[in-house]
């Protein structure tokens, strides 16, 4: 028997010894899913400029996942010193754990969202059932692809732009807006988890004519997976995404990154680091960088959340949250 | 002698039977079996040899799989020293609550691969149990290779004993009891008697037990952080690949774990075939 | 007696109750008592909502059915392996271990490209009106696939060592050949047979790697328990995740029961018949 707890004791020695890990100058960027090729080059220029100004080298972790998973991560442990997410909710459910200051979204410029988006249709080539804007997309036969806001924040995006879309219609009100989504939902056959699934879905396994998506992946998808077969349709009038960013206040204090994780977020806001963005199809938040690439970013008329929902836990407890507005849909049955 | 006479006597009408039955079955297992296997690399190799390549030897790659490696090599030792010590208690000795016992090793397969890695999450997260203590004393355990290893051996803890059980309580004790009264020590006993006896029988819940450890996604997933580079397994490489858009990279490592189950498939065939006969007398009689 | 005998008892009990304690009952006790945070009212709020009530019979009715036909299909495949002598017959026995081999994102990942409309096989079904992915057929289709191996693997030993004197005394005493089968030999398979249908059926119960990807996820209509679960997480709803898994865990674990009491009373019936 006292054999038996040494070997215990042992393994769990083992266990333990593994999990002290080496002490390094870097950081952990906790992101979601679509950020990847952005920040890796954005990690690249931030590290170089930061060896330039400081001469120390800097290393930049990146976890990707889906927003609000990435969220609970970092509220369970995960020791991100910044945290670049979909929307404000998530790191909203982060500060109420104390993890960073609630008014978070005040210490940077823009509401802490260094670069924006906004929510498209991807169509197939030659768009064959002719959608232009969002009433089409509950025409009988037309089926839509979408992820499920309870679980994808991109979704979440989604779900307020087709409302925004429909409050915003003549005589637009919560009960007509509450039917045109409810509408819309029965033309969707799959809801993914992501949005990153939803687009595979669309893509790659030929389901759905229509997916609802952010500009940025959008954009992306059609040029990872070929310029010909799909086209990106702009509605009249669709939301502008924010995806906004933050220091985590007592992982920066821990690990005394605060000065280097500071200066990585505000890199975002650079002209360089605005490039980047660009480049990677979000839209920059510097009117110059914005004039440059217009060209690529179709002008629509725009509403924020804002402008119709207040800030994102109200609009999460009215429309997300158990028992809310996508709950009542009844989406399914 | 009566197996010769039977198979010249069998009717066309039997013989028809069983070619039906052999068609039945081999049709259902290239459908069901074959070609999910053969899709793995067939997308994998959909670009040809050079992206394939490209795709394993990206750095975020080779460290997915050291560490899909790692985790393997130290939970797949402590579950077999475990399925070794519960298989000797309940098949050598009566006490009470034996059944229970029996039930519990059992309990992991009946739980949720999402569960199981929420359980850790209760334990060591941030806001768990010990959480707080682990944080002071700068110990990691979730989103660090300690939860990978606990969540991994939480979910193949099973395989070893299930193997070893209904075995070693068909073959009964004794040998063991002989080598006793002949004077062996307890160690000598178990070196020269019960482990030659189970050998193989230790070796397929080995193999099973690693196979599932190195590709097991759903608990893993819950406690990893998906840090690349640092946290991020082969199973999560292929999802994260996958929702990059890189398909040759997801099945290119996908491949890379279905030609890891190959492996384990043909070591045990080969064990099999190599010793068919001692293995085949020592098969339980059902478990 | 043995007990003097046979060394260990004291080392080999302690450590495995002590490794068992630590890796499976504490954290299952932690699941517990954080499932007992939303209290019995919440509970049963949470249960008897119609979208996990949903979930659930998906996930139980599909393993459950998923079993049966891994029963049926099992024994076929065992039978064929043990008894008949073909060209292959090495390999196909090799590939009946693949599900336990392949991982199950894999898994889900390669039977989607397969049975999406524009799959090899989902191309030729979609004609027939028979949509696989993304419906509940698809979990079905994922939960047969991971349940597999466990039928044919605990059929396999017990078809080989049945004696052939058996059915051959059947046979000489006149009995039809089905007769033999349905009177003589499934009897004998028939607790192994409980044995691979109990582990295909909590295995597929709880099943997500695989299925998530060719599920259609659908409220009410193609999601999953397990899937609910990590929607909850999602909504940082701790208790209601673990409650759900406290759930999801008792069904499994009264099925197994249910099971082992079936194993049991079949061992009973046999030894009294035999």
């Amino acid at each position: 028997m006292k054999k038996s707890i040494l070997v215990l004791l042992a393994a769990i020695g083992v266990l333990l010894t593994a999990a002290v890990a080496a002490k390094d100058v870097s950081l952990l960027n906790v992101s979601y899913d679509p950020t990847r090729e952005l920040y890796r080059q954005i990690n690249t220029a931030f590290a170089a400029q930061w060896k330039a100004q400081h001469g120390d080298s800097v290393t930049i972790q990146m976890s990707h996942g889906g927003s609000g998973k990435q969220a609970r991560s970092v509220v369970d442990g995960l020791p991100a010193d910044v945290v670049t997410l979909a929307l404000a909710y998530d790191i909203d459910a982060i500060a109420d754990r104390g993890l960073l200051a609630k008014d978070w979204q005040k210490k940077l410029p823009n509401n802490a969202t260094p670069y924006t988006s906004t929510i498209v249709f991807l169509v197939r080539k030659g768009n064959p059932k002719g959608i232009k804007d969002w009433g089409d997309l509950v025409r009988a036969g037309v089926q839509v692809v979408t992820p499920n806001p309870k679980s994808s924040g991109g979704a979440r995006w989604n779900f307020l732009a087709a409302w925004g879309y429909a409050l915003k219609q003549p005589g637009g009100s919560d009960a007509t807006a509450k039917a045109y989504v409810k509408e819309l939902f029965k033309h969707v056959p799959v809801l993914d988890t992501g949005a990153r699934g939803a687009t595979n879905t669309f893509v790659q396994r030929g389901i759905g004519d229509v997916l609802i998506a952010w500009e940025n992946e959008a954009l992306l998808a059609q040029r990872q997976l070929g310029n010909n077969a799909f086209e990106i349709v702009v509605p009249s009038i669709t939301i502008v995404a924010e995806p906004p960013v933050a220091v985590v206040d007592s992982n920066v204090d821990k690990h005394g990154t605060r000065a280097v994780a500071q200066a990585y977020v505000e890199f975002l806001y650079s002209p360089q680091g605005q490039e980047i963005a660009a480049k990677n199809f979000y839209r920059p938040r510097s009117p110059e960088l914005a004039a440059r690439y217009a060209s690529q970013f179709p002008a629509t008329h725009t509403f924020t959340l804002s402008d119709l929902f207040g800030d994102w836990r109200q609009a999460q407890a009215k429309f997300f949250n158990d028992g809310g507005i996508f709950d009542q849909l009844g989406v399914g049955s | 002698m009566s197996a010769v006479m039977r198979s010249r006597t069998v009717a066309w009408p039997r013989r028809l039977v069983h070619v039906v039955l052999i068609a039945l079955a081999l049709v259902f297992l290239v459908l069901f079996l074959l070609l999910p296997l053969a899709t793995v690399f067939v997308e994998a190799f959909r670009q040809g040899v050079a992206p394939y390549l490209e795709a394993i030897k990206q750095p975020e790659a080779l460290s997915a799989i050291k560490l899909t490696l790692l985790v393997a090599v130290i939970a797949v030792p402590l579950n077999l020293v475990f399925g070794v010590a519960a298989a000797w208690a309940i098949t050598r000795f009566e006490f009470p609550g034996k059944a229970l016992l029996g039930a519990f090793i059992d309990l992991p397969f009946s739980v949720s691969p999402v569960v199981s890695g929420l359980v850790y999450v209760l334990l060591f997260g941030a806001q768990g149990w010990f959480g707080p203590w682990l944080d002071d004393h700068g110990i990691k355990i979730i989103f660090a290779v300690p939860g990978l290893v606990l969540a991994t051996i939480f979910v193949t803890l099973p395989f070893v004993a299930r193997e070893l059980i209904p075995l070693m309580q068909a073959q009964g004790s004794e040998e063991e009891e002989a080598a006793r009264v002949l004077g062996a020590s307890g160690w000598q006993m178990f070196f020269r008697v019960t482990l030659p006896n189970i050998r193989w029988a230790l070796l397929y819940g080995v193999l099973l037990c690693n196979a599932r450890a190195m590709g097991e996604f759903g608990a893993v997933s819950v406690v990893s952080g998906h840090i690349r580079g640092l946290t991020t397994t082969m199973p999560l490489e292929v999802e994260m690949r996958y929702n990059e858009y890189e398909y040759v990279g997801a099945f290119a490592i996908a491949s890379l774990l279905a030609l890891l189950a190959l492996l384990t498939l043909a070591l045990k065939s080969l064990l099999e075939w190599r010793y068919g006969d001692e293995i085949a007398a020592h098969a339980p009689g059902g478990h | 007696m043995r007990r003097r005998v046979l060394p260990g008892f004291g080392i080999s009990l302690g450590y495995a109750l002590a490794y068992l304690g630590l890796i499976v009952l504490l954290p299952l006790a932690a699941l517990a008592w954080k499932a007992s945070g939303i209290g019995v009212e919440g509970l049963l709020r949470l249960l008897s909502s119609p979208r996990t009530l949903a979930a659930l019979r998906l996930s139980v009715v599909g393993a459950v059915v998923a079993a049966l036909v891994n029963a049926v299909i099992g024994l076929l495949v065992g039978w064929v392996l043990v008894r008949y002598r073909f060209p292959g017959r090495r390999l196909f026995d090799a590939l009946v271990d693949l599900p336990f081999a392949l991982p199950t994102a894999v898994a889900g990942i390669a039977l989607t490209t397969l049975y999406a409309p524009n799959g090899w096989l989902g191309q030729w079904l979609e004609p027939l009106g028979i949509k696989v992915a993304y419906t509940p057929l698809g979990v079905f289709v994922a939960m047969v696939f991971v349940g597999f191996p466990f039928v044919v693997r605990t059929l396999q030993p017990v078809l080989a060592s049945l004696e052939r004197d058996v059915e051959e005394a059947a046979e000489s005493l006149g009995a039809q050949r089905w007769q033999t089968f349905f009177r003589v030999i499934l009897p004998m398979l028939a607790p192994a047979l409980l044995t691979g249908f109990a582990l295909a059926l909590a295995r597929a119960v709880g099943e997500y790697g695989s299925v998530i990807f060719i599920a259609g996820n659908i409220p009410m209509r193609s999601e999953i328990a397990p899937l609910l679960i990590v929607q909850k997480l999602e909504q940082f709803d701790y208790a209601g995740a673990a409650a759900l898994g406290v759930a999801m865990l008792a069904i499994s674990f009264a099925l197994l029961v249910l099971v082992s009491l079936l194993q049991r009373w079949s061992h009973r019936w046999q030894e009294r018949s035999l």
